[in-house]
């Protein structure tokens, strides 16, 4: 009985790998099992080297580890560039008309998958379909869950995809068998989705009207899936002539009503920091997903970082308060997305969902915390005289949309009054600025009911993995493995301090783990004089595999 | 309504003589009008840029975006695209939406979304005290050109004719009936509307000698003739020279708008909870 599985299937871009993971996914999800895939790709359309790394689990992983169990080659480059990986009992399926297995010590089984598809007539694409069939056999999973998973999520061909993952069945050997997990843990099979397919499926639930982006990897996927999303929920995508026209557009939709989100990385959010401050100073809310890659500048297109911590807390001149969160995986986001806009639209200025390439592209069981629902702004009563910026006690006043018989709304980007006429008047000016910041105080109290900081793995160690982010999963289950404690900062603005001195309780050494070549992090708590011990960072555009972690904390700790 | 109803109470800081007054006085009267003929000014939302032209949108009292600079057109068109009931007036200055903004301007005309752009060409930055623009003439001497600026002028109609506009106007600020003509036919125009406004400011760039002199309206011309159009527009080119500078009503046309296509509204009775659930069930 395996508890653990991981696959590897690599192959040319072009060859449907990412969509070939996924269906070993589902496979596996189907099985019972939780659900982590990484994909890797290069920035290029056709070649290169592109592999998915599916790891399936008894309970919920985050990350990846460097042994896999069965490497699937569409490509000699496969075998070559992930052999290491292969332990004594892993096997190896292949293309038999493509590749030399000559090489490989481990069992392996070959399918002919080129002569397969040329006897079917079947298009080059469905290579991968074939060789799955002859992972399903080889792996001891029954041919009608392959059946099912095909027939539920292949749109196109059904027939001709089932006739060649059959061929491919029937010319493979079983080698070993994935048993289901079994029932009494009551795992039933969860959603297999990506970070940014959970973050629009969370937006979505808290009120998404309308979403507005220019396609920028890792957050493009976002655009795209809301855009096939748009006629079911009536939503108004824009795709505009670059990021500062998005995120003018996000705030011309929310002073009509409608609330907005906007997704972009690194480079396109440089171009929205002016709009961003306007939102600030305008008080429009505005959700902004800021997906990291690989800087400075261009850096690596397809590949993670986490170098964007502080860039994102002060992007934009000025003071005034902004909500951060940085979910660690798909269920994570699909919770804190929601949230994000609930503080947009409840305090009136930018709200961050704060991701990264592994958190957006990856492949999660969608092992949700629980539901999140629209929470309604404050809106004008209808009474007197309307002022868009008018005093209260929490800093928020209310709104309202054109069109308000006999009433007229003004936003400002300079400073105004309450009604938003433009003044240059000192005492104004500051009343203005702590009625901003007044707002960032009543968001920070709002968010006390909500788990911004998370505990995991041994609570009573005196030693803990400070985290965020997308290496939530690698440092719980380095925690167990060393019987640590695992600290994963969720939101970072307003900083839950009390919250996280809370959690430090007892903690003797903390040990920060990021990705980023500075610890951001680390340099974050230490404004609130907490003080890391340690750091352990990567910034090879990769993430931490569960042994790049382990052998990083050995090091820290022996 | 009595146009003195949009006033509001803030102070009004252009310099005397300011060509902005007659845009403000000129657009003031046809919001009035509008409002008792079917056009109510609650639906009217005033989108402005940074520069002096901007401060227009404090002295009406309409609703309002006072955005940043170059940054008009993107909210107008959200604005629009959010409620198509609303009737959306962008003011923009030369340095604004042919500096800061141009890419915005082109693609407001491309997609010839339902809102106006007055333009307050006044062919120099003032509230930064004296620079060239992109509608400043050759050899304009600013504080950042004392020698005499190098380039060409741009010529905002003509661009605004090859980007697919539907309707390109050009005004003049000693001229307020036309120009209230000319705004009230843009505003109800259905596509995208340009008015370029020559717009004199007295204290960098005062053209109110050579503009009375070398301005004329263009009468009978065929509106919905691109080349006729096109010539008319081509016959003047920002250039300092004594060449004749046309006015009035250059192109109209009727053409598919962005906003028509987005009127696909949201389901009744969507019930997103439920729904997001469906659509889970889809990634087991």
């Amino acid at each position: 009985m395996m508890d653990d599985f991981s696959t590897l299937i690599g192959g040319i871009a072009g060859d449907g790998i990412n969509e070939a993971g996924v269906t070993v996914a589902r496979l596996f999800n189907r099985l019972g099992f939780r659900i982590f895939m990484y994909y890797d790709y290069p920035s290029l359309i056709r070649g290169g080297h592109n592999f998915s790394v599916v790891r399936a689990s008894k309970q919920n992983v985050g990350a990846c580890v460097d042994q896999i169990d069965v490497l699937i080659a569409l490509n000699q480059d496969t075998v070559e560039m992930h052999k290491w990986r292969l332990g004594d009992g892993s096997f190896v399926i292949y293309d038999a008309d493509r590749v030399k297995a000559d090489g490989i010590k481990q069992r392996s089984c070959g399918i002919p998958v080129t002569q397969i598809l040329k006897d079917e007539g079947a298009l080059p694409v469905m290579k991968n379909t074939c060789i799955l069939g002859g992972f399903c056999r080889v792996a001891g999973i029954e041919w009608s869950v392959l059946k099912d998973v095909l027939l539920k999520h292949i749109p196109k061909k059904v027939e001709q995809n089932l006739r060649v993952a059959r061929r491919g069945y029937d010319s493979a050997v079983e080698l070993c068998r994935v048993e289901r997990s079994t029932p009494s843990q009551d795992q039933v099979a969860l959603p297999v989705m990506t970070g940014n397919q959970a973050i629009c499926l969370g937006l979505i639930k808290a009120g998404l009207g309308a979403y507005v982006a220019y396609p920028m990897t890792p957050s493009s996927s976002l655009l795209d899936f809301m855009a096939r999303l748009a006629p079911d929920f009536g939503l108004k995508v824009v795709h505009p002539e670059n990021e500062i026209a998005v995120i003018l557009m996000a705030q011309g939709f929310a002073y009509a009503g409608i609330k907005a989100a906007v997704g972009t990385s690194g480079g396109g959010f440089c171009l929205m920091t002016e709009g961003v401050s306007l939102a600030g100073m305008a008080e429009n809310p505005v959700v902004i997903v800021v997906s990291q890659r690989t800087g400075p500048s261009t850096g690596l297109p397809t590949y993670t970082a986490q170098g964007d911590l502080h860039f994102v807390l002060n992007a934009g001149q000025g003071e005034f308060p902004r909500f951060v969160v940085s979910p660690g995986d798909a269920a994570d986001a699909y919770y804190w997305s929601g949230i994000a806009m609930n503080m947009a639209w409840k305090y009136q200025t930018p709200a961050f969902i704060l991701s990264d390439k592994v958190t957006s592209e990856s492949l999660y069981s969608l092992d949700a915390a629980g539901d999140v629902l629209e929470e309604e702004p404050s809106l004008w009563d209808g009474q007197g005289r309307y002022s868009r910026y008018s005093h209260t006690k929490t800093g928020v006043s209310a709104l309202a949309f054109p069109p308000q018989k006999g009433q007229v709304i003004k936003a400002d980007s300079y400073v105004h009054d309450e009604f938003g006429i433009t003044t240059e008047d000192p005492k104004i000016t500051k009343e203005m600025n702590d009625k901003r910041l007044k707002k960032g105080r009543s968001m920070a109290e709002d968010l006390d009911r909500y788990e911004t900081v998370k505990v995991f793995g041994e609570e009573t160690s005196k030693t803990a993995l400070l985290c965020w982010g997308s290496n939530k999963g690698v440092c719980i289950e380095a925690a167990r493995k060393f019987g640590l404690k695992a600290i994963q900062v969720l939101v970072l603005s307003p900083f839950p301090e009390a919250k996280l001195k809370h959690a430090l309780e007892g903690v003797h050494r903390l040990i920060a783990v990021e990705c980023n070549s500075t610890a951001q992090l680390a340099r974050l708590v230490g404004l609130y004089g907490i003080k890391t011990h340690d750091w352990i960072l990567k910034y090879d555009g990769r993430p931490f595999s569960l042994d790049d972690l382990q052998a990083n904390l050995g090091r820290v700790l022996g | 309504m009595n146009p003195k109803d949009l006033a509001t109470y803030a102070k009004n800081t252009w310099c005397p003589g300011c060509g902005n007054f007659s845009i403000l006085n000129a657009m003031r009267a046809v919001l009035a009008e509008l409002d008792g003929e079917g056009y109510p000014i609650e639906n009217v939302v005033l989108v402005s840029g940074i520069g002096c032209h901007a401060k227009i949108v404090d002295y009406l009292n309409v609703n309002s975006f006072y955005s940043i600079h170059g940054r008009t057109l993107p909210v107008a068109t959200a604005i629009k695209l959010a409620n198509p009931d609303l009737k959306v007036i962008c003011f923009s200055g030369d340095g604004d939406s042919l500096s800061e903004g141009l890419d915005h301007l082109v693609f407001a005309a491309k997609r010839n979304i339902d809102i106006t752009l007055i333009l307050h060409d006044n062919r120099v930055f003032g509230l930064t005290t004296g620079q060239y623009t992109p509608t400043s003439p050759k050899g304009f001497k600013g504080k950042s050109t004392p020698q005499g600026s190098d380039e060409l002028p741009m010529n905002p109609p003509e661009l605004m004719l090859a980007c697919g506009a539907t309707y390109i106007a050009r005004g003049y600020t000693h001229g307020i009936d036309l120009l209230q003509r000319l705004f009230r036919e843009a505003v109800l125009h259905k596509g995208f509307s340009f008015v370029d406004v020559l717009q004199v400011c007295v204290s960098y760039f005062n053209m109110y000698e050579a503009y009375n002199k070398r301005t004329y309206e263009v009468k009978g011309n065929d509106t919905g003739s691109f080349k006729e159009a096109q010539r008319i527009i081509r016959s003047w080119n920002y250039d300092g020279g004594e060449t004749l500078i046309p006015l009035g009503k250059f192109y109209e046309i009727d053409a598919p708008r962005l906003d028509q296509a987005f009127l696909g509204a949201r389901p009744k009775d969507l019930d997103r909870h439920s729904k997001v659930k469906m659509l889970l069930e889809n990634f087991i």
